[in-house]
């Protein structure tokens, strides 16, 4: 059923896509782009419905970024499933175009909801749950969270809310690379047992390798426990697949050089994740 | 004359027009016996959500419903809404121009006993300064029913400013409400006094003083703050001495807005009735308007100053 290697290959060309996209902008987040690519193209490829040729079509499943500036990967992934043309993903970040330095729903198809001020996707998240329950819609809503943005006070207000209206149409992805901007976030603002608390809070919780396919998958499509919302703990590494940038807190917001760029992708390209 | 609140009038207001408007749902943080959108709550308990006392999860939940096609209305009080939850309004409501009312109350200093901490006098200002948002602030019981109406009926992020207090109707049933449309309501040539929310009243009994010392005021209201009627303020500028009441700092709301126009347009002399830069304190609404000068005879003092 699951194809791991068409995964793999699709995560590679991803992974070179941020990589280009983000040293042509001169700016951008590699770090904690890299870290949710296998995340997402599993979501993309083989979980969520969505149409590329409508892609406000009203039953499709959503996508919450919450922690936005991850954006290149998504950028990458929509691109190649079809929703604009690739081309345009060398124009991130540059005045007039359609992908913002942060998802605009406006701009770029397939963007299912503004996002980049850490903390208030999920919420909105929340909002586009209990919608699909008052209007019996079936679709499933996804949200990916940063485990820095777990800090943000409005996260433990949104998971409330979940837990609180049962939306087991909606499913948390926390992208637990360990880093922030200013360290590890142990040293920054320690998280404590994440599993334990998410399991006090009542959700459905998963703890998976969030580079590995097959477990992403699993995870992601394992049957819904009625009424709880599911929580998935995907343990990642911050700017994965290239050597240089793996578990380097330097590279969370910085754009890699031309020498930087050649040596990632030569990276990237002999990657067998 | 009969007194009610604004706040009572919005929570009549969503209730009635609930029941044509089936998109409509509310979402409240644990105010809505206040707030009154308990009464739209008991009649359609499946269309009314508690958030509980976590007002920036309030404004994203609420985004995420507008963005299925709901129009949902975001309440709890004035100070909260605009102050605890500013960047989600900002980010997650304004940026995408969804179709979110925050629809607020117990604005201003009118709401009394509970002090500076509950009494919003910046919320117009900071409301007003985000790109795709239209700010209305109502004057009365019948203004705010049919503002809550043209809220719902209007598409994009709209901000509703009721009071606590209650507060004499000034408006017939069958009074004409137009969005960025402001309302002559007393026609005079020697000042004018523009006027929102509880401080129109104000304004209309100020005219009658100044009648009594041979001033013939005219009387405007400006019930939405942002887009401002142009027009009307210029009408008014006419006059020669503009008088500004709002019970808002004079920072950034109704005063300010008023003098960008005219800086721009047409310089006028003019006064700001409003807070003076400084917080409220606990104290009954009307020792309260008193001691902050926001009274019928504060305006009238202010326009005779302008004509010595």
């Amino acid at each position: 059923m699951m194809q791991v290697n068409e995964l793999q290959k699709i995560s590679a060309e991803v992974r070179s896509d941020v990589i280009k996209m983000i040293g042509k902008a001169g700016s951008g987040h590699p770090g904690g782009s890299l870290s949710i690519v296998d995340i997402l193209v599993t979501l993309y490829n083989k979980v969520m419905k969505v149409d590329p040729k409508n892609p406000n079509w009203e039953d499709r499943d959503r996508l919450v970024l919450s922690k936005g500036h991850g954006c290149p990967a998504l950028y990458s992934i929509l691109a190649r499933k079809g929703f604009f043309d690739v081309e345009q993903l060398w124009s991130l970040r540059k005045l007039g175009s359609m992908l913002q330095g942060h998802p605009d729903m406006r701009k770029t198809p397939g963007i299912d909801v503004s996002v980049g001020s850490l903390g208030q996707g999920l919420s909105v998240a929340v909002g586009l749950a209990l919608g699909a329950k008052l209007k019996n819609k079936k679709y499933r809503v996804f949200a990916i969270i940063g485990d820095g943005e777990m800090q943000e006070g409005q996260i433990w207000e949104a998971l409330m809310s979940s837990i609180h209206y049962k939306l087991d149409n909606l499913t948390i992805i926390l992208d637990y690379n360990k880093l922030q901007i200013d360290g590890p976030n142990e040293e920054v603002m320690s998280l404590g047992n994440i599993r334990e608390r998410m399991q006090a809070f009542g959700f459905d919780v998963h703890e998976i390798d969030g580079h590995n396919h097959e477990e992403i998958y699993n995870a992601l499509s394992a049957p819904v426990i009625a009424q709880k919302p599911r929580f998935i703990i995907a343990h990642t590494v911050k700017g994965k697949g290239v050597s240089f940038m793996e578990n380097q807190v330097g590279w969370h917001g910085k754009a890699p050089n031309a020498q930087e760029i050649e040596k990632a992708l030569a990276d990237i390209g002999g990657t067998t994740i | 004359m009969t007194k009610i609140a604004t706040r009572e009038a919005y929570g009549e207001a969503l209730a009635e027009i609930g029941a044509d408007i089936k998109d409509i749902v509310v979402l409240d943080a644990d105010l809505s016996g206040s707030t009154k959108t308990a009464v739209f709550a008991k009649k359609f308990p499946e269309r009314f959500f508690n958030i509980g006392i976590a007002e920036q999860d309030l404004m994203g939940t609420a985004a995420g419903l507008a963005t299925c096609g709901k129009i949902p209305f975001a309440s709890t009080f004035a100070v909260f809404a605009t102050g605890r939850a500013f960047e989600q309004i900002r980010n997650s409501i304004c940026y995408p121009n969804l179709n979110v009312k925050i629809a607020a109350t117990h604005a201003g200093l009118t709401v009394g006993e509970d002090g500076a901490t509950h009494q919003s006098i910046e919320d117009l200002a900071l409301m007003r300064a985000l790109p795709n948002m239209t700010v209305i602030s109502p004057a009365d019981a019948v203004e705010a029913k049919k503002a809550v109406k043209a809220a719902a009926l209007h598409e994009g992020p709209v901000y509703l400013r009721f009071g606590r207090m209650a507060v004499e109707t000034i408006f017939d049933e069958d009074y004409e409400f137009k969005i960025g449309k402001g309302k002559i309501l007393r026609e005079g040539k020697d000042v004018a006094i523009v006027a929102t929310g509880i401080m129109v009243g104000e304004a209309l009994k100020a005219a009658h003083i100044l009648e009594k010392d041979g001033l013939n005021a005219m009387v405007v209201n400006i019930h939405t703050i942002k887009p401002i009627d142009e027009e009307v303020i210029l009408q008014a500028a006419e006059c020669g001495a503009i008088v500004t009441a709002e019970e808002h700092t004079i920072i950034g709301g109704l005063g300010s807005a008023v003098a960008e126009v005219l800086a721009e347009k047409k310089p006028t002399p003019m006064r700001r009735i409003g807070v003076r830069d400084k917080f409220g304190q606990s104290g009954k609404p009307d020792e309260l308007l008193k001691l902050y000068n926001l009274t019928a005879e504060d305006i009238a003092s202010a326009a005779k100053e302008m004509k010595r």
